[in-house]
């Protein structure tokens, strides 16, 4: 894979991971690619092991069984080559709270070896493009819910990644902070040519043209894109689709994703 | 190995390193600034006993001539060391309850997902720490300075490596601690099994002839009590003379911690794979 060129390697690429708290299977054989310039929706109910996927993606556990790897580096094995190219989004609050958010962003980068020169002008027009140019030395305490979220959104794409992971992005936001996140990584995608992994449990954040990857009790019920996922079930919509498949895998607990 | 055609990244080079290091202390910092009630309690915990504990025990308490003192010292005196490494202590557990936190909150998660290695990551996180609490040590040693407490003046800089020293040994043990609290509330029970027997069943208030008086065996956990060696350093450090057994000793725990700290962050060996769930998932 280490002669693809560009446009072939996948952004990331997942080969059968599998993982257990002791007793307990949180991921189960799952094997998915998001491809670069995608924007792939990670969907599946509260528990359905995306936050444990995130985990190993992020090299906070170790991956025991099955490979991943982002744009052909095996996290394992490269891990700085790996994580480097990674941006990513918690879905708890990862930010200081009693320092600005100047301040958050050159400690960012400097985790990831950028100078503070590059880092200011980086930071600058990052938050332009989330609209908070002119929050810069604001406290981050004194954010909103959704500022905060753009911040962390402009944080993780300091150090250019080419793989942006969001874990449930718009938790805890109102319809329209969270329709305007979904609209800027959207065009993160379009505009960086950046590969994007959205996980969450809320159906109508997949619009057509994406990639779905179905995760239920860790494993993947379907992944592409979505006309064929909805296509391959014989239903209306992905909502539809998504029911058929969890009540296929005996699923009790029916209350699906809304 | 050579970067593959449209691969951006480029590695680590060693300049990157040390801004990374420099952003992690800067940090480190800021957040002490900016959180006021620590560095105040951080200060008043030490001034309570010199300024009060010391005072009432002067009476009671006669220090006889024992190095590195060439003179009968006052209770004052002999206790400051002690005190200068109960900053320490307390520092080095107080990042080790910010880690905790962090865990829970996700400030650990950023620091973990940087793409430099993990064990580059904690001992610059150590270091931080290391020096806000030398910081408070400096402050504090410039208040017992009014209270006539005077080291030699050469004394004020031959104990500044022993501090980074001890300040890396407590910091390390902290963060061993962390590793191994799973949430947030088990902590105070770890300051009251840590701090408390470390601090009493050492040399900082007392004397280890003395202890060894009324209870050998009590001189002997003493004696292997780490905390004992690095208020040993320090003092033979604040009036310019080494220890080396107390040097010895805390080096080799600080590799000891240091190294068990990085195991127990490692993503492979740690104990955090299989906390799993519990801990990392907010």
């Amino acid at each position: 894979m280490k002669d693809d060129v560009r446009g072939l390697t996948p952004a990331l690429d997942i080969q059968g991971v599998s993982h257990r708290y002791g007793a307990r299977k949180a991921l189960d054989g799952v094997s998915f690619t998001v491809a670069p310039t995608s924007f792939t929706v990670l969907l599946g109910l509260n528990g359905a092991g995306k936050s444990t996927l995130f985990s190993l993606i992020t090299r906070l556990y170790a991956t025991r069984k099955g490979r991943i790897f982002i744009y052909g580096r095996d996290v394992a094995r490269e891990p700085s080559a790996a994580l480097g190219q990674l941006g990513i989004v918690f879905q708890s609050r990862a930010l200081d709270a009693d320092i600005s958010v100047e301040q958050n962003l050159i400690y960012h980068a400097a985790l990831h070896g950028l100078g503070r020169r590059e880092a200011l002008a980086r930071a600058h027009a990052a938050l332009g493009r989330v609209d908070l140019a002119d929050r810069l030395h604001e406290r981050v305490s004194k954010l909103s819910g959704g500022q905060m979220r753009r911040v962390e959104i402009a944080r993780a794409l300091l150090h250019r990644p080419r793989l942006l992971l969001l874990d449930e992005p718009t938790v805890g936001l109102d319809v329209k902070a969270r329709a305007g996140i979904l609209k800027h990584v959207r065009g993160l995608v379009a505009g960086e040519r950046i590969g994007v992994l959205w996980a969450t449990h809320l159906i109508d954040e997949a619009m057509p043209g994406d990639d779905v990857v179905i995760l239920h009790r860790g494993r993947v019920l379907a992944h592409g894109p979505i006309h064929a996922v909805i296509a391959g079930n014989a239903e209306k919509d992905l909502a539809g689709a998504f029911r058929n498949l969890t009540h296929d895998s005996g699923s009790e607990d029916e209350g699906a994703a809304e | 190995m050579s970067a593959v055609e449209g691969d951006s990244w480029r590695g680590l080079t060693l300049s990157q390193y040390f801004i990374c290091l420099k952003g992690i202390i800067w940090r480190e910092g800021l957040r002490f600034l900016h959180q006021r009630e620590r560095f105040v309690s951080a200060l008043v915990r030490p001034l309570v006993w010199l300024f009060i504990f010391a005072a009432g025990f002067r009476q009671v308490l006669g220090v006889s001539i024992i190095p590195p003192y060439e003179t009968y010292v006052l209770y004052e005196v002999y206790i400051t060391p002690g005190l200068m490494a109960m900053i320490q202590l307390f520092n080095g557990m107080q990042s080790s309850l910010t880690m905790v936190y962090d865990r829970e909150t996700g400030g650990m998660r950023t620091l973990l997902v940087s793409p430099f290695p993990r064990w580059f990551l904690l001992s610059s996180k150590l270091l931080a720490g290391t020096i806000v609490s030398i910081l408070q040590v400096y402050v504090y040693l410039a208040i017992a300075y009014f209270w006539d407490i005077e080291a030699p003046p050469i004394g004020y800089i031959t104990v500044f490596p022993a501090l980074l020293l001890s300040g890396f040994m407590l910091g390390s043990l902290g963060m061993l601690i962390s590793s191994l609290i799973k949430q947030l509330e088990n902590f105070s029970g770890v300051m009251n099994f840590v701090i408390f027997p470390m601090f009493f069943a050492s040399s900082a208030l007392y004397p280890l002839w003395r202890v060894k008086e009324s209870s050998p065996f009590l001189y002997d956990v003493c004696e292997l009590n780490p905390f004992t060696h690095a208020t040993e350093l320090i003092r033979f450090a604040l009036y310019g003379k080494l220890e080396p057994t107390s040097l010895a000793i805390v080096l080799a725990c600080t590799l000891v911690f240091l190294s068990g700290a990085i195991i127990a962050y490692d993503p492979a060996r740690g104990i955090l794979a299989r906390r799993g769930a519990g801990t990392m998932r907010t």
